[in-house]
């Protein structure tokens, strides 16, 4: 089976700085894989790259097979990437439902029809999403006074509007109480269950990262160290090493969280 | 001999530059730390220029001619404390929008202020002592003045040079240039540095209208003459850079006395030229730097989820139009008149509330719209034989098609210079208009441009401006609750978001652009039927901001405020010019709605509506 998405040698630099140096790496189908580092390894730099906003410096990226590098956000979004932004990005002043109805009516490539009423495009689907998130009892809220947790919940029903063969979360539970976290979580350990979706998330929560991850990747100052399941990282060496040697990251990790 | 005429005219051009580079540099200095566009910086140049005039005839001989310049200087800066600290402190935090509305009431306010004190008539400024006659140099007479002058101006560059860059003031303004909240954060009375450089850039302001008293004496139109020269040298510049000042003003003033010598048809256009070229090589000005969207907050509560219509409103709307459509047999022709100007100017305006309010894009230069769409259905009926009904029907087609090309340059940029590139452009238009006089009449306008037989009765037309008034405003908020509306909001409230999920931000941005010029352009073509002829003051400044100021009045955050401020301004206008000083109160009006009131007349009612319970809170807000 070829991987949804694979990564070969990825470097990019923001002057001397190598922000992200060499990383390869694949994403298989169904996969829940987990990119962690500490702050500054270049985990956002990465993502970035990803999707479209930045462009490497060298090394190429694949989508099924197909080389997407350098290609804008809006396309590699078309060719089925869904993604969710560490601070939420939402439509303001449009309801629950009608920030999802937005991203049907981009897939369905109504953009730039005056015809029919916006609000009623695409309703029932997205209720479903909604529904798949537990969001639908507030669809016809106004964005605007939504909770923090609500609005990264919504951020996900938006980003599974265009049926995403690979998802990219970024920090997902960021600024989240704990019982949040998990919750949100196990939805998308669901969701990977149940739509076949891949998913590669960033995240600061080692609990978050340990316990629902397939699999594991270590950044550190742009390199990849370490790889494996959460047992393998936990007994690396080097990322001992990152994480310990220092003597205070996990600590600092728990403060923040 | 050429060759002494030349230097006559690169020291003449030279010369020139010293009072532009006096305001630009004021008002570079101000945007750079406040991010404040302040409109009423020409207002402070002529502050300047009345102060200077009138202390030069009380105080005598060398010391008072320079001591009235520098006095001048000092009583404008303490003038721009003071709107500085009334005014603009309580908008330090609200969108650009409202800053530069806030600032055009002072301009109001000024204007007639300045003619209560000193007069309908223009001041003659006295000649330096001294320096009151000319060089001979290549055989060219050359003012001593003007040599002062260019002498003058690089200790004006060097002493603000070494202000910024030696001194603890200077690194306090630089270090908030670049990050105010760290300023703040450091423990810097932000208030007072603001204040501070409010007093500053007024001064260089009120020096600047001072100092060229003797070349240029004082009037009442100086402040909206050097407005936008200013704006050009700024923009071209960069904003916030004083080095930037002084290139662009000597580059403009020169520039300028060359145009008049050698292209005296086009020395506007020649302005409007240069800095729409320079700003397609670097977007930002020669040494400006990108600008971040999205630094402004919001003012008063979030933009809410929209609805078509309800049964209540479709039953008002009939209602107002059953109403519309009995005024010619209730009314006067002259109040069939005085409606259809209302007519119009709600069509134009409800245009530009749609790339404003839904869009998010502040045009500046909306006017070049609605007076290209007026004019090109006057130039097709003039030139072309064109049937009135051709004519009208291309005037908006017309008008979208300029606004596509407009928009293609102005769409890559964001924020204030959205805002000053539209400006750029429909000052373009207006100088292409006024000076190609061949072509377009110039000043004179073109005149008989009258609607066909069958239309020419004033009922008829009444009728016929109102179906397609109606139309166009109807077809508007229909656009806004289709998917392409929403997708230019979903633009407009996260772009992040919307170039993440498909949305070509760019594109909806641009066509959202085109679609409210041919609106305008209808509105244009409306306007330049009724009253069979149309001018170039259609298409000026003044004209884009009074669709400003009635998108504002109403509403910025609804969909109907455009409509309301129209019909609230038009028919209070009657009523206002009556007034001696009418200006003084509609400057007041304006800032008091700025400061107390931002939600406009429509948010305001809404909300009122609200909380005495008349109108039930939208469920989507609970």
């Amino acid at each position: 089976m070829t991987a949804v998405l694979k990564v070969t040698d990825l470097v990019r630099h923001f002057g001397g700085i190598k922000a992200v140096n060499n990383v390869s790496f694949e994403v298989a189908p169904g996969e829940l894989r987990a990119l962690i580092g500490p702050n500054g390894a270049g985990k956002s730099t990465c993502f970035n790259m990803l999707m479209g906003q930045l462009k490497p410096t060298a090394g190429k990226v694949f989508l099924n097979g197909e080389d997407i590098t350098g290609r804008p956000p809006r396309e590699i979004w078309r060719l089925g990437v869904g993604r969710t932004f560490q601070i939420t990005g939402t439509y303001q002043s449009m309801t629950v439902a009608e920030n999802v109805q937005m991203a049907l009516i981009s897939h369905n490539r109504k953009l730039f029809s005056v015809l029919p009423r916006a609000h009623r495009l695409y309703r029932e689907e997205a209720l479903d999403l909604l529904e798949t998130v537990g969001m639908v009892d507030q669809a016809d809220r106004a964005c605007a006074i939504l909770a923090y947790g609500d609005l990264k919940r919504l951020e996900l029903a938006i980003a599974l509007a265009n049926s995403p063969r690979l998802l990219l979360m970024d920090e997902p539970t960021a600024g989240m109480a704990p019982r949040e976290r998990i919750n949100l979580m196990q939805l998308t350990s669901d969701i990977v269950r149940d739509r076949g979706v891949s998913v590669l998330f960033t995240e600061h929560d080692m609990d978050v990262v340990f316990a629902h991850s397939h699999h594991i990747m270590v950044l550190n100052r742009g390199e990849l160290i370490a790889e494996g399941s959460a047992a393998e990282v936990r007994a690396d060496a080097r990322v001992q090493e990152v994480y310990l040697g220092g003597g205070t990251l996990f600590a600092a990790e728990d403060a923040h969280a | 001999m050429a060759m002494g005429l030349f230097v006559a005219q690169l020291l003449t051009g030279l010369a020139n530059a010293a009072a532009l580079f006096l305001v630009a540099s004021g008002l570079s200095l101000i945007f750079g730390v406040t991010r404040i566009v302040n409109f009423a910086h020409g207002s402070l140049y002529m502050i300047g220029a009345y102060v200077g005039v009138t202390l030069m005839n009380v105080l005598p001989g060398h010391f008072g001619f320079w001591g009235s310049i520098v006095l001048a200087g000092l009583i404008t800066g303490l003038i721009g404390v003071v709107i500085e600290m009334c005014v603009l402190r309580p908008v330090y935090k609200a969108p650009e929008l409202f800053q530069l509305v806030a600032t055009f009431g002072v301009i109001l306010v000024i204007q007639d202020l300045a003619l209560m004190i000193w007069g309908a008539e223009d001041k003659l400024g006295p000649r330096a002592p001294g320096l009151k006659s000319v060089v001979r140099i290549l055989g060219e007479p050359v003012p001593q003045y003007d040599l002062a002058l260019i002498a003058i101006t690089p200790f004006i560059l060097f002493a603000l040079w070494w202000l910024i860059t030696k001194t603890r003031v200077g690194i306090l303004v630089r270090a908030a240039t670049q990050d105010r909240e760290m300023v703040g954060a450091l423990g810097v009375n932000q208030a007072w540095l603001f204040t501070g450089v409010f007093f500053l850039g007024s001064a260089l302001a009120g020096l600047g209208g001072a100092i060229q008293l003797p070349k240029g004496g004082a009037d009442l139109l100086m402040d909206l003459n050097i407005i936008s020269a200013v704006f050009v040298v700024v923009v071209i510049g960069g904003m916030g850079s004083i080095t930037g000042a002084f290139l662009a003003s000597v580059l403009i003033s020169v520039l300028n006395v060359f145009g008049v010598t050698y292209l005296p048809q086009s020395t506007l256009v020649l302005m409007y030229v240069v800095m729409a070229v320079v700003l397609l090589v670097r977007p930002y000005g020669l040494f400006g730097r990108e600008e971040k969207a999205g630094e402004h907050g919001q003012v008063g509560e979030p933009d809410r989820p929209i609805r078509p219509f309800g049964k209540m409103g479709m039953a008002l709307t009939s209602l107002l139009l059953l109403g519309l459509a009995l005024v010619p047999f209730l009314g006067s022709s002259f109040a069939q008149v005085l409606i259809v100007d209302i007519l119009i100017f709600c069509l134009f305006a409800a245009s530009l509330q749609f790339i404003l309010s839904t869009g998010g894009l502040v045009s500046f230069g909306h006017a070049l719209f609605y007076g290209g769409g007026a004019y090109a259905a006057a130039l097709l009926m003039s030139y072309a034989d064109t049937p009135m009904e051709v004519a009208f029907i291309l005037a908006p087609i017309s008008a979208g098609l300029l606004a596509l090309v407009v928009g293609w340059f102005c769409i890559r940029l964001s924020g204030v210079y959205f805002a000053m590139l539209t400006l750029a452009f429909s000052q373009l238009g207006w100088s292409l208009v006024f000076q190609w006089n061949e072509v377009t009449g110039g000043d004179d306008g073109l005149v008989n441009i009258w609607p066909s037989a069958w239309l020419s009765d004033t009922t008829t037309y009444y009728y016929f401006a109102l179906v397609f008034v109606t139309a166009g405003i109807l077809f508007l908020r229909h656009v806004i609750h289709a998917p392409f509306g929403y997708a230019l909001r979903a633009a407009r409230d996260s772009a992040r978001q919307a170039e993440a999920t498909g949305i070509d931000v760019r594109k909806v941005q641009w066509m959202s652009f085109a679609l409210a010029g041919a609106i305008a352009g209808l509105a244009g073509a409306l306007f330049v039927f009724s009253k069979g002829s149309i001018f170039p003051n259609e298409l000026q400044i003044s004209k884009s901001f009074d669709a400003l100021i009635v998108v504002f009045l109403g509403g910025v955050k609804t969909l109907s405020g455009g409509i309301v401020g129209a019909t609230f301004l038009e028919g209070a206008k009657d009523w206002l010019i009556r007034l001696e000083y009418w200006r003084l109160v509609l400057g007041l009006v304006i800032i008091f709605v700025v400061i107390i009131a931002p939600d406009g007349i429509v948010g305001t009612l809404r909300r009122l509506g609200e909380r005495l319970g008349l109108r039930r809170q939208e469920e989507f807000m609970r």
